[in-house]
């Protein structure tokens, strides 16, 4: 079947000649704290996307060898980048707790025909994080 | 308590204004008064010429949604002495046209709700012969919180997506559609799913979550959203996978 496009502006000619369309504020997401969180939460995606970068050059860094690696570090300690990677880190811990709140709306998943609460999903989800943490913190550690 | 309430509520009269103007009027406030009976007081006792929609003042038609300070609420549904000393604000719901004082126009959501087929979908029906179709218990709890929405609107006027971009389905048309796609007796899933996995569809939800919070019924439309966001995924990764595939 082809696709129905959801793509035309709702026309309201039929009956009302003239209604009354307020326009949306710009400022919209200052009405209601969940909705300040929402955008607060969609805007810091790019310190998400900053700490990708990151690591990417730290890779990077990793594959042209040990000097390279201990210039890239060096560069990781200067004040401005400290500063900058624990703002980023904050964000990044935002968004992986509410991403691993969202898990149990997402998957619902039965087992013998009763549902799993949502807490124990969110749960698993909190244990399988933990879990790969202390793995990839006992590698860097020199396990 | 005192023994009055102020209710600020908005008048619009098409032939007469450009712009909504607020009114302030006077009703009893009685503990089991909810905002429906001050509305009601209004125009039998004050002003006829109010306009708003209302009809059965128990939470199941659907038709006296409005913005009560500032939130999405079922008028009929909301106590007065909530809001008391008052006052309060009695608005038009939020994102939609208005056709008059409290009055909205929904021609939008009813055309989009079609959109999401919110019917049974068979392939080939059943001889009547064969008796009708028959669900467990389990199954029937599989899709039953969906089937619980009464197309009241308090989710669009919660819906900043839908505010700033009136192409978005909205939350209700899309926990109609899981509503039919979880009932064992569709055979209809893949023809939505062509509608709904559109950009104006699911993936124009950015999960702010406040459709479930004003949800009346507890539908959890958020929720029906995400869960069709990770059906549409996977349906997508299986057609990458097998093209030769017979959804």
């Amino acid at each position: 079947m082809k696709p129905q496009s959801m793509g035309q502006t709702p026309a309201y000619t039929e009956f009302h000649p003239r209604w009354y369309r307020p326009r949306v504020s710009t400022y919209w997401w200052l009405w209601s704290w969940p909705y300040t969180k929402f955008v607060l939460r969609e805007i810091t995606s790019i310190f998400v996307a900053f700490f990708v970068l990151i690591t990417l050059f730290q890779i990077r860094a990793l594959g042209r060898g040990p000097e390279a690696y201990a210039r890239f570090e060096a560069r990781l300690h200067s004040p401005l980048l400290l500063v900058l990677n624990l703002v980023v880190f904050a964000f990044v811990l935002l968004h992986t707790i509410t991403w691993f709140n969202l898990a149990p709306k997402a998957m619902v998943v039965s087992i013998g025909g009763k549902r799993v609460p949502g807490f124990l999903i969110a749960l698993l989800n909190y244990g399988a994080w933990l879990v790969i943490s202390a793995i990839v913190a006992w590698f860097l550690l020199g396990g | 308590m005192a023994d009055t309430i102020k209710l600020d509520v908005t008048r619009y009269s098409p032939e007469r204004d450009a712009a909504p103007t607020s009114q302030t009027y006077e009703v009893p406030l009685r503990k089991d008064w909810v905002v429906l009976d001050g509305l009601n007081h209004i125009k039998d006792q004050i002003d006829g010429s109010l306009t708003y929609r209302w009809s059965c003042r128990m939470g199941i038609c659907g038709s006296c949604g409005m913005m009560v300070n500032g939130e999405p609420k079922l008028t009929c549904a909301t106590f007065l002495t909530e809001y008391a000393p008052g006052p309060v604000r009695v608005e038009p719901l939020r994102y939609f046209p208005v056709v008059r004082d409290l009055v909205i126009e929904m021609t939008d959501f009813v055309r989009k709700l079609q959109k999401s087929k919110p019917w049974l979908i068979r392939k080939e029906e059943k001889p009547l012969a064969e008796g009708e179709y028959l669900q467990t218990p389990q199954q029937l709890e599989a899709y039953k919180q969906y089937s619980m929405c009464i197309n009241c609107l308090l989710c669009y006027a919660a819906c900043p997506v839908y505010g700033l971009d009136t192409l978005f389905i909205g939350p209700a048309a899309l926990a109609l559609a899981q509503r039919y796609n979880m009932d064992t007796r569709d055979e209809g899933a893949a023809e939505r799913l062509d509608i709904l996995s559109q950009h104006d569809a699911i993936w124009g939800c950015t999960f702010v979550g406040e459709c479930t919070r004003v949800c009346p019924k507890h539908v959890d439309p958020a929720g029906a959203i995400q869960r069709y966001k990770l059906t549409a995924t996977t349906e997508w990764f299986k057609s990458l996978l097998l093209p030769w595939g017979s959804r």
